[in-house]
């Protein structure tokens, strides 16, 4: 306590400095004076009894220092003094200031940015309580990995796990929502009534979903998102018990979840829900068989188990759970991963890339300050060879030039703030979806102190080599010379500083040229269809329709099919369900007929599950390799037929020719389908598929052939067409086709495969467009770089350059002079960048796709490109050197 | 006439001391007293007693209050506080302590 009591009476005499100074003064005036008197009693005359008392008194300026540095705030003053000089000196060149400012606000605001991003996105504990005990649980499939798992196994992992306290499960849906102004399609979540408290959501209206309305049977309730209630109820509270007619149900409103409720997996894209409803009383078959696989799972694990236990108990769960039901999880596993880790799975090696480049540009920002505080300073030895001598100490010296590095870097700071804020805004705006958690994107106060930290790290990272340099100024020679400098030594540090920022900008080139050709290489690459021109939507159709006999709708479909062909500039259409190129999966198992039947459902292979119409290789124009494709013909009345894609034909038949073989898929057909044809494969899983992806093999069979049980949920069929022109026009043209089939359906998620296509690169083109930036900046800067210290050489040396062309150089000399020197820099820098790229940019083979990290063309067109800009900076200073007029240059001193 | 200069690390000692004594005391006062008591032999250099104050008012030894003298003249007068009392007992019992080591030494044969 004695110490605050005694921290409060020092700091009380720091805010009364003044009052300090001026009691103090009056104290020793009086004491003088007294003195002073007391003498005069004593007989001197005034000026003797004056003299007597000072000489008592002692040195009163150097006790006046003792007694105000006897409080400890010696430094604080001389940091205000240095602080007030120093900003005297960046006003009195405004030039210099405004350049370093900038130049640091660039290199600061990026990494303030990026650092906003990476905080919200990587570092934030996402918002559950105690968010490090939540986890997913996905069912393990030999031979294929992590997927969905079955309804029923949930209940199971439920029933047996020891190591949770709550799992909830959880799946994708949408609703067909009428009776609340125009129909539309709204996006769901059938999850389990522990969904929300076990991600501490509490509702903020209203109740959870009850254990009684998580049963078959149960009464239909559905909880609002935060964001729905806002923009379809305008947050009423009256929504409360009131009915959403959901695909012809009515569900009441018992619940709203709070707007900042955020739950997504990457599975799944970045998209919130609008609605939510209970999984246990959904009548959709997959939820009620257990050799449907459609749910993932969340969970918490109890207090105190470890990631290691859980992962132990669900492995014996997997294991009696393949003993119980050897047909579906025998060999299965469940996989348990932290929910964090899963959310940014995605984005966490683009975002490492980028603060890595971000971080590079900073250094750049950092060297070219320097580089200019080391040319001024070099104008200022006479100042500071003055104020040594007359004993300021090299540490004052240094302070005093770090003072004014960090003041620099701390307005650069401030600026970069604002253009990060800004910044951020934009990119994030501008690419929507790119990122996981975007609303967790801000400047926070973990922000600020980084932005602050590295602030002052640069002010004196960039301050130090200048400061140093300065502060050891050859007195004698500096004096002497009158400032102007000749030796060739002097311009190593700057030399150093060229090549070290060009090596950095190579290295940034590199990675963005890298990543520019991984995209460019994507955008080029054929996803096996032809994405151009193709307008994909849904149609939601009446339950009159959806829930008709498997007749009518086949029925119903035949007709809208036509009706949308009908549509005037639509050259083909074709129904699609099940599987989706970039949108959708949908396996199914199967075994060859007259081979053995595999002992289990497990140990049968899976393939891509595509139902669609005759005319879907013309509408996506995929080519037909062998045999035909479905035909109008192959309908209920025929025999069940289906098409394979050459990875199919290659991996289960070989040399084999697969037409006319016939497959067992017993899950859904009671007949085996004959192999009637062969078509290219499909990129399912984005343009950047891999060889590893889960499912390779592709067949595509016809939905009229669908066994009738099959058609019973028909409520929202997808389509796509081919179109004449832009298929951006066809959205109305479409809408009226469907109210002329029926006047309730409706047209939901009209998109074109062109910005399906671009939606699944957003994540990479995010890290493209920012590495593309950064490397632009690292440029710019690196050139300014070189152009300022070639200008700045070629300037200290104008008298030498003057005499030598006095003394009959060719002109075309000097600028060979000039530009040589600084060629020679570019080519050092370029040829460290090149080595130092060469081991950099493995790190970054997680994001690269289709080119090897050191991919010659990037690096060497990096290389010219960068050694070309140099040269034009270094050009200009040069041409100036070889106008020197000798008889100005030698009278200049 | 020959003055002694104070030895060292006793100047808080004869501070506490005198305004022990006399209660308050402006800066000229303690000097004079100082001298005054020891019969003009301790010859304080009457400016180092400024920054002494200055650190005894950071220990919270004195407070100082601004007054008025006899002769009608602003005067900071200084006055002992609570751990000001504490710590001339600790300042006297140290200084003791050594003195009486540095008479046995100088006394024994």
């Amino acid at each position: 306590m004695n110490w605050m009591r005694e921290l409060a009476r020092r700091l009380s005499m720091l805010t009364h400095r003044r009052q300090f100074d001026t009691d103090l003064e009056e104290e020793i005036r009086l004491h003088l004076e007294l003195r002073q008197q007391q003498q005069i009693e004593h007989g001197l005359d005034p000026d003797h009894a004056q003299t007597a008392a000072r000489r008592r008194f002692g040195n009163v300026t150097s006790l006046k220092e003792k007694s105000r540095s006897a409080w400890g705030w010696e430094w604080f003053e001389q940091l205000v003094e240095d602080m007030r000089y120093a900003l005297r000196m960046l006003r009195k060149s405004p030039g210099f200031t405004a350049v370093a400012v900038l130049t640091l606000a660039l290199g600061i605001g990026a990494n303030t940015a990026l650092f906003s991003v990476v905080n919200g996105v990587l570092l934030n504990p996402l918002p559950y309580r105690n968010s490090e005990q939540v986890v997913t649980l996905a069912d393990w499939f030999p031979g294929y990995g992590e997927g969905s798992a079955s309804y029923l196994d949930f209940l199971d992992w439920v029933r047996l796990n020891h190591t949770f306290s709550s799992l909830a499960a959880y799946r994708h849906d949408t609703f067909n929502l009428t009776g609340q102004g125009d129909a539309e399609q709204v996006t769901a979540m059938d999850v389990s009534a522990s969904f929300f408290p076990l991600l501490s959501a509490d509702p903020v209206l209203g109740r959870n979903f009850s254990s009684a309305e998580d049963q078959l049977g149960g009464p239909p309730a559905v909880i609002l998102s935060g964001g729905y209630w806002k923009t379809k109820f305008g947050s009423s509270p009256d929504v409360l018990g009131k009915p959403l007619n959901l695909d012809g149900t009515d569900y009441t409103v018992v619940g709203v979840a709070p707007e900042n409720f955020y739950f997504c997996c990457s599975s799944t894209g970045f998209r919130l829900s609008d609605v939510y409803v209970t999984i246990g009383a959904s009548k959709d078959l997959p939820v009620r068989d257990r050799h449907m696989i459609s749910i993932r799972a969340v969970g918490r694990m109890n207090q105190g188990v470890t990631l290691a236990q859980a992962r132990a108990d669900m492995d014996s769960v997997a294991r009696s759970l393949g003993a119980a039901y050897p047909d579906t999880a025998k060999d299965t596993g469940i996989v348990v991963t932290p929910l964090q880790q899963v959310m940014v799975r995605d984005v966490r090696p683009f975002l490492l890339v980028l603060l890595a480049a971000v971080g590079f540009v900073l250094l750049i920002a950092c060297v070219n300050v320097a580089n200019l505080l080391l040319a001024r300073s070099t104008g200022r030895g006479r100042e500071f060879a003055i104020r040594t001598a007359l004993g300021a100490s090299r540490g004052r010296v240094i302070r005093q030039l770090l003072t004014e590095s960090v003041l620099l870097a701390v307005a650069g700071g401030a600026l970069g703030l604002l253009l990060a804020s800004w910044g951020t805004r934009a990119a994030l705006a501008a690419l929507p979806g790119a990122l996981p958690r975007a609303n967790d994107v801000q400047l926070n106060p973990r922000v600020l102190l980084f932005t602050l930290a590295i602030s002052l790290a640069a002010g004196v990272l960039f301050g130090l080599a200048p400061a140093l340099k300065t502060s050891r100024p050859d007195l004698h020679g500096t004096l002497k010379e009158g400032g102007r400098g000749s030796s060739g030594a002097r311009y190593r540090t700057q030399n150093i500083f060229v090549i070290v920022e060009m090596a950095l900008a190579v290295v940034l080139l590199i990675g963005a040229g890298l990543t520019i050709r991984t995209l460019v290489g994507l955008w080029i690459a054929s996803p096996g269809f032809d994405p151009h021109n193709v307008f994909s939507f849904r149609v939601g159709l009446p339950p009159s329709i959806g829930n008709a006999d498997a007749n009518t709708v086949r029925a119903s479909l035949r007709q809208l099919t036509e009706k949308i062909a009908a549509v005037p500039g639509v050259s083909a259409v074709s129904l699609t369900t099940g599987a989706k190129p970039l949108d959708h999966e949908s396996g199914l198992i199967f075994w060859r007929e007259g081979r053995p039947k595999p002992p289990n459902e497990v140990s049968m292979p899976y393939a891509l599950w595509y139902r669609v119409g005759p005319d879907y290789l013309k509408v996506m124009k995929i080519p037909l390799l062998r045999g035909r494709f479905l035909t109008t013909q192959d309908d209920a009345n025929s025999t069940g037929v289906c098409v394979i894609d050459e990875n199919f034909a290659q991996k289960f038949f070989g040399n084999e020719d697969p037409i006319g073989k016939r497959l067992n898929f017993t899950l859904v057909y009671n007949q085996p389908l004959q192999i009637v044809g062969i078509v290219g494969h499909v990129k399912q899983y984005g343009l950047d598929e891999t060889s590893d992806a889960p499912m390779q093999a592709q067949f595509y069979m016809s939905p009229l052939q669908l066994p009738d049980d099959q058609l019973k949920t028909w409520a929202m069929p997808g389509f796509v067409i081919r179109t004449e022109g832009s298929p951006n026009a066809f959205a109305g043209a479409v809408r009226d086709a469907l109210r002329e089939f029926n006047s309730k359906a409706v047209l939901y998620q009209p998109e074109t495969m062109d910005s399906v296509v671009a939606r699944s690169l957003a994540s990479r083109r995010f890290a493209m467009i920012l590495l593309a930036v950064f490397a632009a900046l690292a440029l710019v800067l690196a050139s300014i770089g070189i152009y300022g210290v070639v200008s700045y050489i070629a300037g200290q040396r104008a008298h030498e350059i003057g005499l030598r062309i006095a003394l009959g150089a060719q002109r075309s000399h000097v600028l060979k002079l000039v530009l040589g020197q600084g060629a020679r820099l570019a080519l050092l820098g370029v040829l460290f960048g090149l080595a130092a790229a060469a081991g950099l940019t493995r790190l970054m083979t997680t994001i690269l796709y289709g080119v090897s990290a050191t991919d010659p063309l990037t690096f060497s067109a990096v290389a010219i490109v960068l050694t070309l800009v140099a040269l034009v900076a270094c050009y200009i200073p040069a041409r100036r050197a070889m106008r020197v007029d000798p008889i100005v240059a030698l009278r200049h001193d | 006439m020959h003055r002694d200069e104070i030895p060292p690390g006793t100047l808080y000692l004869l501070i506490l001391k005198t305004l022990a004594r006399s209660g308050e005391l402006h800066g000229y006062e303690i000097a004079n007293s100082i001298q005054q008591i020891s019969d003009d032999v301790l010859q304080v250099e009457e400016g180092s007693l400024y920054p002494a104050l200055q650190r005894m008012l950071i220990k919270g030894w004195v407070t100082a209050a601004w007054g008025t003298t006899a002769g009608n003249r602003r005067a900071r007068y200084y006055q002992l506080t609570a751990a000001g009392r504490k710590q001339l007992t600790v300042e006297l019992s140290q200084f003791q302590r050594v003195i009486g080591a540095v008479t046995r030494v100088v006394e024994a044969v």
